[in-house]
């Protein structure tokens, strides 16, 4: 199977392109880039003009729930959402039922995602057996058998040995550990932003120190043991801060941050208690969301996730205090990104390439995709004009716990093409 | 008629609503002070279903008490009868009640926001008898009750709730609606028992009861609720007592016309020495007679109801 992708705004920033150009595709690998490419009849030409063709969109930060929690998302319906929100490559975090922390769990979630076969399904095995933070997880057995990355998410490791010992593990394998950073000493019961938004609303607080501190103690556990960090979900201007003063210093770190911490603040949780904007961690100040704004424009910020956390209606729907923690994203992360940030000029596309498809896919150490020739043919053509309303009718995915709904955003994917082939046609799911 | 449709805080009421609950509550003392029949039919007919997700003696027999004087007809539910229990949904249970066509609910639950959930389920009027520790706003209409049946007034009136503040729906309730009213709120409370942002409240906090002591009007003593303890947040009951019990020699200092509140249960000996609850300053059996009052005139005016609902 070959395609023409015709005249689209093509950005790669991996190999200095920004301009329009025609792109042959042809089996898994990208044929031609060029100007004016002609071809014959049984190439598949699509008219790319007004649109934006780019490298694969990648988000490193997902919960599929397969095995165990398949009510609430499989591999094959998470699949759908990603290839819908105009992602070829996702990595799914390991605190499934059971815990994914084997190479035979890694190997059936890599088996699940081929039958599935829309994107390319990056497992992250969990660090610790169990996520319990007690003992090691067989880490060398999974990396055999394809993680790509690994994590304790959901609950961080609690214990600074332990956590030490995971990253000297770690360390012989070229493979980033994600830090879910969260003291539960400090956090306890919280289940909002600890300050106004606690006292106003009547529940116990989640203090940014909780998160804050944990951090402060990892960079310190990537200084003793070099292996290469990967801050989840932050969500705090200090914690930010603490990043960039790592990265200073040539430390092997790096942090990513979600559509919710970006554009949605405490103050944004009324008394009417929508559960759909309860997160872990949770929703911070304004002037933080501000923090994370600038630093995912600057650079600080490396990385653009969903944390997509899918839950059953009846999860979701019930009091606040006993709510399920998330929201879904991979749906409404790309057209987030350019209704707020692109649209009006304040994040370059070229910026937006590297958050959503370079750096992700580099920390899942991935083979990088170029739009180039003989590069691997996972792209994405978004419209940056396509109206898209936030309804849960718009959801691929099992669970509509979205934080986003009832807003209209402008910019979606149209096309998504996976090792050559077409997953995503005009903005339907193959 | 009140502004809002249900009673699920107290930052919604307007001065002119509180105003108008004091008022009728007020105007429904002679009925409830009549040695004979103390009943008035100004609910016949309607429906309230006590819903106490929570345990409670002395809100849920003032809700009960209320009711009856007005003539409604009550359904109480909770505790071990409730399907709640048996893992049903909130919403399930609310749709179920709501299909049998009841007009009210009162709400005690041990969860946050349950009240608001509930309106969302229902097209019943709600009222929150205590949600977690957010609010409680009857507490409240009926502290106000009792502290401007003393002074006449709420304004200019100066008021320390001294306490277990972070644990608190009381304080929640309380503070806003003085402020509302025109009084001015101090907080009182060991660091380990204070609210998270107390300019929320438009309050000031401190942890030196002694200094304010003598410039307060009311001082409004909050329970310890004891299996709070656990977490540490106080070292023992003696050394609380010591800091920040309200005792004879502290009660003694206070202002001559200053007056001593506290919503109950006690815990003498701790956070108020049983000598200082039993004290000419004492107010707080006045608390507990003005619940049934306050209460009456709140499920009266949100069903509807007008003037003194009596005298008609």
């Amino acid at each position: 199977m070959a395609f023409l992708i015709r005249g689209a705004h093509v950005v790669d920033p991996q190999v200095g392109l920004d301009g329009v150009r025609d792109v042959l595709i042809e089996g898994k690998e990208i044929a031609e880039v060029a100007e004016g490419i002609r071809v014959d009849e049984d190439v598949e030409v699509i008219d790319g003009a007004g649109r934006y063709l780019v490298p694969g969109l990648v988000d490193m930060h997902v919960h599929f729930r397969d095995p165990g929690f398949e009510y609430k998302e499989t591999i094959a319906s998470g699949s759908r959402a990603a290839v819908h929100g105009g992602f070829t490559d996702v990595a799914t975090m390991p605190n499934t039922d059971p815990v994914t922390d084997t190479g035979a769990e890694i190997r059936y979630q890599v088996d699940r995602a081929h039958a599935a076969g829309l994107v390319h399904v990056r497992p992250i095995g969990a660090l610790t057996r169990g996520e319990k933070g007690e003992a090691l997880a067989e880490i060398g057995d999974m990396v055999m058998e394809g993680a790509a990355a690994f994590s304790d998410d959901g609950h961080g490791v609690q214990s600074a040995g332990m956590m030490r010992t995971c990253m000297e593990y770690v360390s012989q394998f070229d493979r980033v550990v994600c830090a879910h950073c969260e003291d539960e000493s400090l956090t306890t019961n919280g289940v909002i932003n600890e300050g106004r938004a606690s006292t106003r609303l009547g529940m116990f607080g989640w203090p940014a120190l909780g998160e804050e501190h944990e951090i402060y103690r990892d960079i310190e556990l990537c200084r003793l043991t070099g292996c290469a960090l990967h801050i989840c979900h932050i969500s705090t201007a200090k914690g930010l801060e603490m990043v960039k003063a790592a990265k200073a210093e040539g430390l092997p770190v790096t942090c990513e941050v979600t559509p919710h911490h970006l554009f949605l603040c405490e103050e944004d949780i009324t008394d009417e208690y929508d559960t759909n904007l309860k997160m872990n961690p949770p929703l911070r100040l304004a002037s933080d969301a501000q923090a994370m704004v600038e630093g995912i424009i600057d650079g600080s910020i490396d990385c653009l996730v969903t944390d997509h956390a899918p839950h059953a209606a009846h999860e979701k729907d019930c009091e606040w205090e006993i709510a399920y923690f998330g929201t879904i994203g991979l749906e409404t992360s790309l057209p987030l990104m350019l209704t707020r940030l692109v649209r009006d000029g304040r994040m370059s596309w070229q910026r937006l390439v590297e958050v959503m498809a370079v750096n992700p896919r580099a920390l899942l150490r991935c083979r990088p995709v170029r739009i180039e020739t003989g590069s691997h043919a996972d792209l994405t053509l978004i419209d940056p004009a396509r109206e898209l309303e936030v309804t849960p009718d718009h959801f691929e995915s099992k669970s509509k716990n979205s934080a986003f709904l009832g807003q209209v955003l402008v910019g979606a994917a149209t096309d998504v093409f996976v090792d050559g082939r077409r997953m995503l046609v005009n903005g339907e799911v193959a | 008629m009140l502004s809002v449709k249900h009673l699920i805080d107290t930052p919604s009421l307007t001065a002119d609503d509180i105003t108008q609950i004091l008022d009728t509550a007020k105007s429904f003392e002679p009925l409830n002070n009549r040695k004979g029949i103390k009943k008035a039919p100004a609910l016949r007919g309607r429906t309230i279903v006590n819903l106490f997700l929570e345990p409670s003696t002395r809100t849920r027999s003032s809700f009960e008490l209320a009711e009856k004087r007005l003539s409604a007809d009550a359904l109480n539910m909770g505790g071990s009868t409730s399907s709640v229990v048996k893992g049903e949904s909130l919403a399930d249970t609310i749709q179920t009640i709501d299909a049998m066509n009841v007009d009210m609910f009162i709400v005690r639950a041990k969860l946050a926001g349950t009240p608001h959930k509930i309106t969302e389920n229902t097209d019943a009027v709600v009222i929150n008898a205590g949600d977690g520790k957010h609010q409680h706003p009857t507490q409240a209409m009926l502290d106000l009750y009792t502290i401007r049946e003393h002074f006449g007034h709420l304004d200019g009136l100066k008021v320390a709730i001294v306490g277990d503040l972070a644990h608190s729906r009381v304080c929640g309730s309380l503070a806003p609606a003085l402020k509302t009213m025109g009084a001015e709120v101090t907080l009182v409370a060991p660091p380990t028992f204070q609210v998270d942002d107390p300019s929320w409240f438009g309050c000031d906090q401190t942890y030196r009861l002694d200094d304010v002591l003598e410039d307060m009007d009311v001082v409004y003593m909050l329970r310890v609720q004891l299996e709070r303890m656990e977490g540490a947040a106080i070292p023992s009951r003696r050394e609380y007592n010591r800091l920040y019990g309200l005792s004879l020699e502290r009660a003694d200092r206070m202002k001559e016309h200053a007056i001593i509140c506290h919503p109950g249960p006690m815990n003498r000996g701790m956070e108020i020495d049983a000598e200082v609850a039993d004290c000419a300053r004492s107010r707080i059996l006045n608390q507990v007679n003005a619940g049934v009052l306050t209460r009456m005139a709140e499920m009266y005016l949100l069903l509807g109801g007008e003037g003194d609902g009596v005298s008609d």
